[in-house]
């Protein structure tokens, strides 16, 4: 019945209330979506490779070398010569290896040279491997496979010719449009930055550099098929990836590596560093996330401000609820009931702002930074985020609400206005 | 009924009210008894403790000292909330004004008291029903019914403040100036329904005014300056400063 009259009274000043309730709306928008795109942002980070044990690279920052193998940011400061990666490889211990080769471009899209090993080993996810959308492996060494995002985004299906540039960055001078690769496969979208690389074999990277020289094309032009006459065995490559025969001899195999005497290597645990990387982010995110919870506040203040301007004109309200019978506790309760719809309103309003927001971002976010967002209902922290805003809304409502109260008991049935 | 015709329906006695025992009192009444089905008018100036009374009578406030009798019950007994719904149950109370909640329909409005009352909502058998049977003999046409308060005349409200007291037969009425915004030919019409349906219930009327016009429509007056003496107290104490 007092919820009736609540609703009715509300309904009333609907016009009022519903800026409020906006407010809250926004702040509780603001709140589970950093918290959202966050949890989503860390998944698919930490996602990104799983089954591999170790990756290895010449020695400089262990978070360097992630960031360049993992996610194709920035670059190699050295090489790993193909010696020391063959002699790693043979250890009792290692169960698999892919070999990585980075440092030309296509279109923007990283290239990366490895060998057939890397479609049976890379996993991401929960120890998901590649699938093929269409196509296969390469096999030829003038062949290509996509990732989902490149072949989209460039409108590539098999068969396609693709040039290759010199470096990070596509430039008319350093191509390598003399030898063009043929489209033979393309991924399945993994939201991974696997997505968004252009993979070609070893050989390749090597039969494309074949007439250059510390980046710059050498006079004598040797062409596609000429190459394939040369050896073609790489010299270097930028890292690799390994998988061990047993986990628990990681740390013994890492020192092995950190060790290795014909040249400063360095092994990363992928799982350890990424936690690491994550950490030097996470200070941002929780800026975001405190910044949110203070916009929650002030519309709760708001909300408060915007209550306590109504008492006055609500007086004559109280006296008939008091005449016909109202306990100043009914009035009280009007009050935090009013409170609670708002807030409610306020969160479901807000929940509806998050998902439609997120239902439009999601391509986006997809495209822009590989982060794979899922529509899935809040959980268990965003559940209990409403509910604390909720309590928080309830807790404020007693201001107004025991204001009104010591009024009502003073004024009685006289009518002040 | 378990009380006989004759039988005071109010009485109040030795009864003082003071907003705390340092302040003199507002209120002191001896005595003051109030028969069943009685229209009383109590006439008073302003200051001159009509709103006090009102709320000593409605259990808003608690007396200093004395009693409160109401319907054979100890008003000043009672504690705010076991005096809240006494209210609810047993009295009806119509202002000078603004007697309607804006939010609320017509219909909503006079059935009001019945939300708050589980006495009331049994004695008024189908609310609704009789909320609509009170508008008809108040002669508000029932196409107000489902209309909010605001549409209608001040007339028009104060007969729906009406039907409001008097849903589910409370014992006593209490109108507080209901008239005062009324024109005059208004007013004795508002009179003679108001009067009309509290016999019709079997209501005591307790009718508060400071128009000495309204005296003669009624079966008793009360003069609050000779049954309060805190305000003769008071008054007198001032005659005795001017000399």
């Amino acid at each position: 019945m007092i919820w009736r009259i609540a609703f009715k009274s509300a309904w009333h000043r609907r016009v009022g209330l519903l800026l409020t309730i906006f407010s809250i709306s926004v702040s509780m928008f603001l709140l589970l979506g950093v918290d959202k795109v966050r949890k989503e942002a860390h998944n698919s980070f930490v996602n990104t490779i799983s089954q591999t044990d170790l990756i290895v690279g010449a020695r400089s920052g262990s978070i360097n070398l992630l960031l360049y193998s993992v996610f194709r940011i920035g670059n190699a400061t050295n090489n790993v010569s193909w010696e020391s990666f063959q002699d790693i490889a043979a250890l009792d211990e290692v169960a698999w290896t892919v070999p990585i080769s980075l440092g030309d471009s296509h279109r923007g899209f990283r290239v990366m040279g490895t060998n057939e090993d890397y479609f049976q080993h890379y996993r991401y996810g929960q120890d998901e491997a590649l699938a093929f959308q269409e196509g296969v492996p390469f096999s030829d060494l003038y062949d290509t496979v996509l990732g989902a995002e490149v072949a989209d985004s460039l409108g590539y299906v098999l068969g396609d010719e693709i040039i290759i540039s010199h470096g990070a960055i596509a430039t008319e001078f350093a191509a390598h449009d003399d030898k063009p690769f043929h489209v033979v496969g393309i991924l399945e979208r993994t939201g991974t930055p696997v997505d968004r690389t252009v993979h070609i074999s070893l050989e390749g990277i090597e039969a494309i550099h074949i007439d250059w020289n510390a980046g710059v094309r050498m006079p004598l032009e040797i062409s596609a098929e000429q190459a394939r006459k040369f050896d073609l065995e790489p010299q270097t490559i930028t890292a690799f990836m390994l998988g061990l025969e047993n986990r628990i001899q990681t740390f013994q195999v890492q020192r092995a590596i950190n060790e290795y005497r014909e040249e400063p290597l360095q092994a990363i645990v992928p799982g350890v560093t990424l936690a690491e990387l994550w950490r030097s982010i996470g200070v941002f995110e929780q800026v975001l996330a405190v910044l949110a919870a203070l916009v929650l506040f002030s519309a709760l203040i708001g909300m408060l401000t915007s209550v306590l301007s109504t008492l006055n004109e609500r007086r004559r309200e109280m006296a008939v609820l008091r005449a016909v019978g109202a306990h100043p506790y009914h009035i009280l309760l009007l009050f935090m009931l009013e409170t609670l719809m708002i807030v409610v309103a306020g969160c479901l309003f807000g929940l509806l702002l998050l998902y439609v927001g997120l239902a439009m971002a999601r391509p986006l976010l997809a495209e822009l930074y590989g982060i794979s967002i899922a529509l899935t209902p809040p959980d268990g922290g965003q559940w209990m985020m409403i509910g604390v805003a909720i309590l928080l809304a309830l807790i404020i409502s007693l201001i107004p609400g025991i204001v009104a109260y010591r009024r009502s008991v003073e004024d009685g049935l006289s009518i002040r206005i | 009924m378990t009380y006989a015709m004759s039988d005071a329906v109010v009485t109040l006695s030795d009864l003082r009210f003071a907003w705390n025992k340092h302040e003199d009192d507002l209120l002191y009444i001896p005595y003051l008894s109030v028969e069943r089905g009685e229209h009383l008018l109590l006439r008073g100036a302003s200051g001159s403790g009509k709103t006090t009374l009102l709320n000593l009578l409605t259990g808003i406030h608690q007396p200093t000292s004395g009693s409160v009798t109401i319907i054979g019950t100890r008003l000043d007994e009672f504690n705010q909330r076991a005096r809240d719904q006494f209210r609810a149950d047993h009295l009806g109370v119509i202002f000078q004004q603004f007697n309607l909640l804006p939010y609320l329909s017509i219909a909503e409005n006079v059935v009001l008291p019945c939300w708050f009352s589980h006495r009331r909502r049994e004695k008024a058998g189908n609310p609704r029903e009789q909320a609509k049977q009170l508008l008809e003999a108040l002669n508000v046409p029932s196409a107000l019914l489902t209309k909010q308060a605001g549409k209608l005349s001040v007339g028009q409200q104060q007969r729906v403040a009406v039907a409001r007291a008097l849903i589910g037969g409370p014992e006593i009425v209490i109108a507080d100036e209901p008239t005062s915004a009324l024109d005059a030919d208004n007013r004795s019409r508002f009179l003679e329904l108001l009067f009309r349906e509290a016999d019709q219930q079997g209501c005591t009327l307790i009718f508060v005014s400071h128009d000495a016009h309204l005296a003669d429509q009624f079966s008793r007056v009360v003069e609050m300056d000779v049954i309060n003496e805190a305000a003769r107290a008071a008054v007198s104490r001032q005659e005795l400063a001017k000399t």
